[in-house]
């Protein structure tokens, strides 16, 4: 079996409370973009065929900032989701604007009767967020662009970790692909992931709040 | 002895891969500097023609180019294909902004499973080529292009010219993927210091098309392959049809369109041009050439000074200080070109690493550079003084933003992992290989440790074997037994070891501690008015005092 050690990449962005999901998406797209493929199409033989990935640019409504995300819709509607439950838990949670969303690559390992599937990360993408409160106009248009640098950072160090070329799950023969992708789309097949979210309230303990995976469940969860 | 490790099919395929992928490789770029957002469909079935299971759209002009560049020839080691991006003024002054590096490097990749692996390592730096060029200053630069300034690409093979990217320029690695033959990397060279522009106000002029062209055959080195705007509008007498990307066996690379190519690519509207844009290729008087200047690698170190090396230097772009460094071996011959005729050959020299070598070669080079450059017009002229003008012309304030970017770290790097915007050599990784530092890529091979003078300095940098970034030495380390070398002194009753072990983990200085700050901050903030009564009453002697240092 491979390593399962889970490797673990922790990202930081202080951002103003308007900024929280356009700064979240740009990350969490940015990751997803690199961890979707086309959806395969298992031949006879083993062989698979795989269909096409498209991108578009997205540009920031209040950030100085623009990035490239996969063409689909269903994506992007299942990140907006939660990035939109994050960004309503921090401003309720009466915090000081601090909490942090994990987005977590896993496989299925599935179990004899009566034991469940396990899900294994093998890969976790944690984004601390820290909203700050801007005096001014002036305030707001130096952040815009703080912000805009610092994504583009961000992007940086997420693409590094990309070409290290590190554990990845085998391609699956097709009795199997749906342990390693999420196949429930219909333009393209991205790793399995989850994504959750914790907000660290004032007392400095953190509320946790998981969600389950966005697109479908599995029966055996 | 490497062919037969890789079966012919594989290799075959091998170089496949890399044609198409250079070729992709100069879409993404170009468009990303359109100046518009770019947008693809994803499609579930197959179709068999997109490379890397990726929507790029093949431009069929920025194709050509590539492949005229190429000339039939892969990257290999000592020939990259770079892809120039530049910045033209209304007014004629032109900026490198960035460079863009495909090479190859020896490192050798044996077992890696062509057809698959690398194939779906192409795709990954390929995605990571989408979103890195969305990140380098000039994109932002190049989405606002069109009334005052225009992007500008130009494709070339050979060696990797830095020179004008001015100094500090900063660099960013898009990713590398290894293979049997050798290991490809992927980067960009994008200048900081975007402080050149005049202080000029821009209005606008005829078609900076024209300008383009007539600023272009001043150009002494006729060397360089031509520089194309990134976005224009085909005329409609366009004679040049560019033949669409021809098919290969197999898989092939058909443009995959969204939406009708007149509108994605060529993206003027009348308000930016008075005129309708001349096509580029119609008007160029001078021949392509592939020909790169083969500088030495060391040679980067020494500042860019135009003023010391004379006249018209500046310019141009290209310091005449590496003309030295033509190369007469490299294939392509320079050939008469321009207005006037023919351009005397180059000799043929090294380029010494020295700046005194240089000037000497730049004498005779100075009559070929004042016999080349023959403005035809005095429009001409005043472009090309104004432009060193501009050039060497005090930092001004219509772009003044810097933009300062550092390869990044993660927030619990390892201090130890060096990033190469702190090495000291610029451009460090196009120095010789024996400096590599990615000892964390598995794709490369490590480099062999530092001679360790005493097993202190080896067990500090030992951090076990896990790969993932954690957080700083002290938690991955634990020291069992630790003898450091050279470490009895006569002189101080404690050993070296002793010293470590005891201040290895030295309590923070209260001062730093936050409670004691904002404490004392509150005190100074309360003692204000006082401080302030105290102040005012003493301003008369603040004034005479003042008197004294004037």
């Amino acid at each position: 079996a491979p390593a399962m050690n889970c490797r673990a990449e922790v990202l930081e962005v202080s951002v103003e409370g308007r900024q929280v999901e356009e700064a979240m998406l740009a990350v969490l797209h940015t990751v997803l973009l690199h961890r979707s493929t086309g959806k395969f199409h298992y031949k006879k033989e083993g062989t698979y065929s795989i269909g096409t990935v498209g991108t578009q640019d997205v540009d920031c409504d209040f950030i100085d900032f623009a990035y490239v995300r996969v063409s689909s819709e269903e994506l992007d509607r299942a990140l907006r989701k939660a990035v939109g439950e994050f960004k309503d838990a921090l401003r309720n949670s009466g915090s000081d604007g601090m909490g942090q969303i994990s987005l977590e690559f896993y496989q299925k390992k599935k179990s004899r009767w009566p034991f469940s599937d396990e899900c294994i990360p093998w890969e976790l993408w944690t984004i601390k967020v820290n909203v700050v409160n801007l005096a001014n106009e002036q305030e707001r248009q130096i952040c815009r662009e703080k912000v805009g640098e610092k994504l583009c950072e961000k992007i940086i160090n997420i693409v590094e970790v990309m070409n290290r070329h590190e554990y990845l799950p085998k391609m699956p023969t097709q009795s199997e692909v749906d342990n390693v992708f999420d196949t429930s789309l219909k333009d393209v097949q991205p790793y399995l992931y989850k994504i959750s979210y914790q907000i660290t309230d004032t007392l400095g303990t953190s509320v946790t709040t998981t969600m389950r995976r966005l697109i479908k469940d599995t029966l055996a969860l | 002895a490497m062919d037969t490790d890789l079966s012919s099919q594989d290799r075959k395929d091998l170089d496949k891969f890399i044609k198409f992928f250079a070729l992709k490789t100069v879409q993404v770029i170009v468009q990303a500097r359109l100046g518009e957002k770019i947008c693809t469909r994803s499609s579930s079935s197959p179709t068999g023609s997109d490379w890397f299971n990726l929507a790029i759209k093949d431009i069929p002009e920025v194709t050509h180019e590539a492949k005229k560049a190429l000339a039939g020839q892969l990257p290999a080691v000592g020939r990259s294909m770079c892809v120039e991006i530049s910045l033209k003024t209304s007014e004629g002054d032109s900026m490198e902004l960035e460079i863009w590096c495909l090479e190859m490097n020896e490192k050798c990749d044996k077992e890696i499973k062509v057809s698959y692996t690398v194939y779906n390592r192409l795709s990954l730096l390929l995605k990571s080529l989408l979103a890195i060029t969305r990140v380098t200053p000039a994109y932002r630069l190049s989405r606002k292009q069109g009334h005052e300034y225009v992007i500008l690409y130009r494709i070339y093979f050979g060696e990797v010219q830095l020179s004008g990217l001015g100094e500090g320029f900063q660099t960013v690695r898009v990713g590398t993927v290894g293979t049997p033959v050798g290991t490809i990397t992927l980067s960009c060279a994008y200048r900081i210091n975007l402080a050149f522009m005049s202080t000029r106000q821009f209005e606008r002029t005829p078609p900076i098309m024209g300008i383009i062209i007539d600023h272009f055959v001043d150009r002494p080195y006729p060397t360089s392959s031509p520089m194309h705007p990134c976005n224009y509008r085909a005329g409609e007498d366009n004679g040049a049809v560019y033949p669409s990307v021809e098919d290969s066996q197999e898989v092939c690379t058909t443009s995959f369109s969204t939406s009708p190519p007149s509108q994605c690519v060529f993206t003027v509207t009348k308000t930016h041009f008075q005129t309708p844009p001349p096509v580029v290729t119609d008007t160029l008087k001078v021949p392509v050439m592939g020909l790169a200047f083969s500088h030495q690698l060391s040679s980067s170190r020494l500042s860019y000074q135009p003023a010391a090396l004379g006249v018209g230097s500046a310019d141009m772009g290209y310091p005449v200080l590496f003309a030295g460094g033509l190369n007469a071996a490299h294939p392509h011959q320079l050939i008469g070109a321009g207005k006037e005729g023919g351009i005397p050959p180059i000799p043929s020299q090294p380029a010494h690493g020295t700046q005194a070598d240089q000037e000497r070669m730049c004498t005779p080079l100075d009559g070929v550079h004042y016999s080349a450059a023959t403005p035809s017009s005095s429009e001409d002229t005043e472009t090309v003084s104004n432009s060193s003008e501009g050039k060497c012309g005090s930092p001004h304030d219509l772009l003044e933003t810097i933009f300062i970017r550092k390869v990044g770290a993660f927030v619990n790097k390892p201090i130890n992992q060096v990033t190469m915007a702190n090495l000291d050599i610029p451009f460090a990784m196009f120095a010789p290989k024996n400096i590599e530092l990615e000892d964390n890529d598995p794709m490369v091979n490590p480099p062999d440790s530092p001679e360790t003078e005493s097993p202190l300095q080896g067990s500090l940098h030992s951090e076990g074997s896990s790969g993932s970034s954690t957080g700083n030495t002290h938690d991955d380390f634990v020291m069992i037994d630790f003898k450091p070398a050279f470490s009895k002194d006569d002189i101080l009753p404690m050993d070296l070891g002793t010293f470590y072990r005891e201040f290895q983990n030295p309590p923070q200085l209260s001062s730093l501690s936050i409670d004691i700050g904002a404490q004392s901050m509150a005190e100074d903030l309360d003692s204000l008015p006082e401080k302030l009564a105290v102040h005012e009453k003493n301003v008369k002697e603040f004034d005479a005092f003042v008197e004294t240092l004037q």
